[in-house]
């Protein structure tokens, strides 16, 4: 690779990880930071998504950058036809860093291949969103004091949730437990499970999900089970109201238990779970206004 | 010096070119399409149903002074894994190589992800052998694994 960018969470190491998580914490603890005074980031979001886009562009204009780009492809001139290296070229001479969305797997990693400027994957299709699985990462770390040898129970979709996919890759080098709970249509697909199998991390799985099945739970980690996933709509209705969170189900709960969800959430958190102390889902979007001012900074080599 | 000797009977009739020998016989016509010699001007002989102690039959391709290079013997590789080359120069074997699938196959096969980039975009694909055990190779670029009896030639 040419230049340092950020395409997939299964690039980077262990130290990798650590370090990307010590410099979100000093981004925490400080979020304005004119390090990236007279830069300027490009935000290419092929593909509309509001809540990752205004994430990465609030952390280059805390870290003092100028922002260019555009927020839907229709405004771009990949209508015209313009191929993904054209666009990515003519963008890499006005910006220092591109920070791009596309609903093609693999656009970021080809991106970072012919651009001579690093590349920050935003979301690639279904294949990754690496700076979502940093802020996963910094929200357990965060609530949990340690990454390590934790309880982590995926719930709802397991089947097409990316989220849940990358997390699984990335908790490989912390020693965690997995329980896996979900309908039988969208359960965890064998090449996870093999996974972790191959990497010795233990895991259970099954449909049930319950105040039992909830009790050693250290993290609970909340995804929306799709209508449109499901070939049988039978089967949609009799499962979707099985995999909600309610509060009266966290009473038995560890302490340090604390509830995460990549969001947007439709019905599979109750709203009284929000005030639930236990609660994390709001704090764990901000963090991800840190951890990307750490990944903007590391492509650029900028220490902090 | 016997062993030479041979396999120069073997390929009695070859002054200078490629034997490509242990082919399982059902794959046979997949590598002569594969290696494009229907297109060729060069004398070509195509055996099947050979007789084998490691196959049981087989097929076998003599083709008169063509020698061929790396990426098209990577593609055989991909069709069948596991033939043998013999590269003939003045009526001996001068070289025989196991053809294996690489860890690195560029350019040759398509990715099966419709929504992969690499179907979309006037690019090469590449693909990596993610476990030689059970044939599985992983595009580079969409991450996704497929079987290499499921792969599409470009």
């Amino acid at each position: 690779m040419k230049n340092k960018s950020f395409v997939s969470i299964n690039d980077l190491t262990r130290e990798k990880i650590l370090s990307l998580l010590e410099a979100a914490e000093k981004f925490e603890e400080n979020p304005n930071r004119n390090l990236l005074e007279g830069k300027i980031v490009g935000s290419l979001f092929f593909e509309p998504s509001t809540r990752t886009r205004l994430s990465f562009e609030t952390a280059a204009n805390r870290l003092g950058a100028s922002v260019i780009g555009f927020s839907d492809a229709a405004t771009s001139s990949a209508t015209k036809g313009e191929t993904l290296k054209d666009t990515i070229m003519m963008v890499s001479s006005y910006a220092d860093v591109i920070a791009m969305r596309h609903k093609l797997e693999g656009a970021a990693r080809y991106a970072s291949e012919v651009s001579p400027v690093p590349i920050i994957n935003a979301g690639d299709g279904a294949n990754q969103h690496p700076s979502q699985t940093m802020l996963d990462l910094y929200s357990i770390k965060k609530t949990q004091g340690t990454l390590e040898g934790l309880n982590i129970h995926l719930v709802g979709d397991l089947k097409y949730g990316r989220t849940v996919h990358s997390l699984l890759h990335a908790m490989r080098h912390f020693n965690p437990t997995f329980h896996f709970i979900a309908p039988e249509e969208l359960r965890m697909p064998e090449e996870y499970r093999q996974f972790c199998n191959e990497n010795n991390i233990p895991f259970t799985e099954t449909t049930e999900f319950n105040e039992e099945v909830i009790a050693d739970a250290d993290i609970i980690y909340m995804t929306r089970v799709q209508r449109e996933r499901f070939s049988d709509l039978m089967e949609y209705e009799k499962v979707k109201n099985c995999y909600r969170l309610t509060n009266a189900m966290l009473a038995n709960t560890k302490e340090n238990l604390r509830i995460l969800h990549p969001l947007p959430r439709v019905n599979e958190i109750a709203h009284d779970v929000d005030d639930n102390p236990k609660a994390y889902y709001f704090q764990q979007a901000q963090n991800g206004l840190y951890v990307r001012e750490a990944i903007i900074c590391d492509v650029l080599g900028i220490e902090i | 010096m016997n062993d030479n000797k041979r396999h120069a009977m073997q390929v009695s009739a070859l002054c200078n070119g490629t034997v490509i020998d242990h082919i399982p016989a059902d794959k046979l016509f997949a590598v002569v399409n594969l290696l494009n010699i229907p297109e060729m001007n060069n004398n070509v002989t195509i055996g099947n149903n050979l007789d084998s102690n490691k196959l049981g039959k087989k097929g076998l391709i003599k083709i008169a002074d063509k020698f061929f290079t790396d990426d098209e013997i990577n593609k055989i590789s991909l069709v069948a894994p596991n033939v043998v080359l013999n590269t003939i120069r003045d009526y001996k074997v001068v070289e025989k190589r196991e053809v294996k699938m690489p860890d690195r196959i560029d350019n040759l096969i398509k990715c099966n992800n419709l929504n992969c980039i690499t179907n979309n975009e006037p690019m090469a694909t590449h693909f990596y052998v993610s476990n030689r055990e059970t044939n599985t190779l992983k595009c580079r670029y969409c991450e996704r694994e497929v079987n290499i009896n499921d792969v599409e030639l470009l």
